[in-house]
């Protein structure tokens, strides 16, 4: 007997790791998200209760072959039932054929169909592919549970009612559709970087975030974005703890204390960064490549600035978004000896951008520069509209440091 | 297959400037979408050009008499201009058609199962 704590644990970890896994090969079976859900939950409770003697050696082969056995004992109960309820539409598959290793992908892809709305694809995706309780996602997403719980019923409502497929897209579809699911993972990730939650929940986010990246490289380990995107990950997760100082405050990249990156990590992102570059120049290559450009300098001030701005001038091509133009401009504004008035009149242009109007970014952005031009007041002033914009806690206190500076 | 209903919105003003060699430019686009779901396996079960919105009358039931005016329910810069019924395989096979559809706004709706026996809408 494996003692009580010990089984926990097991379990646990095996929720991390197989979740996913598991759920997806059962709703290849019964067709139908919520009944796959509850087997698998179901099976997960059973594996509590049985590995106590004895822990299986294939731990998701035991979870899937009980969450499908609980599941075709319920479909029998109900066939008469079912068959009026809207079902899963998937491409002639055996339902006996138990091994099919990209079942998660198109679970994956179910979740992030562009069908359904932004905030339903990251909700259901960490419901259902990141195995999180619906109380979880409201904590890590700072909505109500009653809106988490709304957004995943609607979207499981649409996936049947509009029978949205559950398979992994055609070739000529994949980019469009890839692109989506990678949106839907930096998400996640961000959710967890920047939210003003709590703590724990914030590092389950990212952790979550990157074992999707991860996932995601698995299945598709000849696609260049997915790797890309994990190597975006690590290299923003490696730079974790020097984000925050001693006292809780938030540090930007220029002020890091580069010593504390964790080094391992860096490395592995940046060589999946270069790796996913030598095959393409996608939006996340791009965006990998940049952070790549950060964090190999020696210091803020030895970035090679130029080369920052050439990535954004690429990424702006493919992804003509305001953000990234925000981004650009702001690198612009630290290539030596670039030219400030242009900047800023970069900066007011995207002030019109009905996107922009709410995103604290950019009046921070306009702060700096205009700090810099040496025009104090108007600077005070951008840096007031940027405390208001800007819900989270470090953040805000950062704005507040760099205004007081200014008025001394 | 699942069946959806395409709504087809667009500008009215094609219609007031259209010369006859446009209408059977227009037709023409219809009939190659025809042929189009045919060609992907799903089939146009069917369908209607809408006379323009300025020909709509409303009927208003509410809790007092049916109210009848003129116009469409609701006024809007595009206005529905006709519909397909299409049986597709599976919503993205009904997109990747709508994607072909002769409207600048196709909105796509899955038609309800209302056979008897059958369950409320979830």
């Amino acid at each position: 007997m494996t003692s009580a704590r010990e089984i926990a644990r097991v379990v646990d970890e095996a929720h991390r790791g197989h979740w996913s896994t598991v759920l997806a090969s059962t709703v290849r079976l019964t067709r139908d998200l919520d009944l796959a859900e509850d087997c698998t939950q179901d099976a997960f409770v059973q594996a509590l209760r049985t590995w106590p003697d004895g822990i299986p050696a294939n731990q998701a082969g035991w979870l899937t072959t009980v969450a499908r056995r609980f599941a075709l004992d319920r479909l029998r109960r109900e066939t008469t039932l079912r068959r009026k309820l809207p079902l899963l539409i998937e491409d002639a598959v055996s339902p006996d054929d138990v091994e099919q290793p990209t079942d998660p992908l198109r679970l994956v892809f179910t979740c992030c169909h562009p069908a359904l709305a932004r905030d339903s694809q990251v909700a259901l995706t960490l419901r259902l592919i990141c195995g999180l309780t619906t109380r979880e996602v409201a904590a890590g997403l700072l909505i109500s549970e009653a809106t988490a719980a709304a957004r995943i019923t609607r979207a499981k409502k649409k996936i049947a009612a509009a029978s949205i497929p559950y398979r992994i897209p055609a070739d000529e579809e994949l980019p469009e559709r890839l692109d989506v699911v990678l949106t839907v993972v930096q998400l996640v990730y961000t959710a967890g970087h920047v939210a003003a939650g709590p703590e724990l929940t914030r590092a389950d986010l990212t952790g979550r975030a990157l074992e999707l990246a991860g996932l995601l490289v698995r299945l598709m380990p000849n696609e260049p974005e997915p790797q890309a995107l994990l190597g975006l990950l690590q290299m923003t997760q490696a730079r974790g703890d020097a984000r925050l100082s001693e006292d809780g405050e938030l540090v930007l990249l220029a002020d890091q204390d580069r010593s504390r990156w964790d080094v391992r990590l860096l490395a592995e992102g940046v060589s999946r960064a270069t790796a996913a570059l030598q095959r393409g120049h996608g939006r996340f290559a791009l965006q990998a490549a940049v952070a790549g450009l950060h964090v190999t300098a020696p210091s803020w001030e030895q970035t090679d600035w130029h080369q920052v701005v050439r990535m954004y001038d690429a990424m702006l091509v493919s992804w003509p978004s305001p953000i990234v133009a925000l981004n650009r401009a702001a690198a612009h504004s630290l290539v030596p000896g670039a030219d400030l008035t242009a900047v800023l009149a970069e900066l007011d242009a995207l002030g019109n951008e009905p996107a922009l109007k709410s995103y604290g970014y950019l009046p921070a952005a306009r702060a700096d520069v205009l700090a810099r031009l040496g025009r104090r007041e108007a600077a005070v002033a951008a840096y007031d509209e940027a405390i208001a914009l800007t819900v989270n806690g470090a953040e805000q206190r950062f704005l507040r440091r760099r205004r007081a500076a200014l008025a001394e | 297959m699942a069946q959806y209903v395409f709504l087809l919105f667009d500008t009215e003003e094609f219609y007031d400037n259209v010369t006859p060699e446009g209408w059977q430019e227009a037709m023409k686009l219809h009939t190659a979408f025809s042929e189009a779901v045919e060609a992907a396996g799903a089939s146009i079960l069917g369908g209607a050009a809408l006379e323009k919105s300025s020909t709509a009358s409303t009927v208003k039931q509410g809790s007092g008499e049916p109210l009848v005016t003129d116009g469409p329910f609701i006024e809007t810069k595009e206005a529905l201009g006709g519909f397909y019924i299409i049986d597709a395989k599976d919503l993205d096979q009904a997109l990747a058609l709508a994607k072909l559809c002769p409207s600048n706004n196709v909105e796509v709706r899955p038609v309800m199962d209302t056979s008897d026996g059958s369950a409320p809408p979830a």
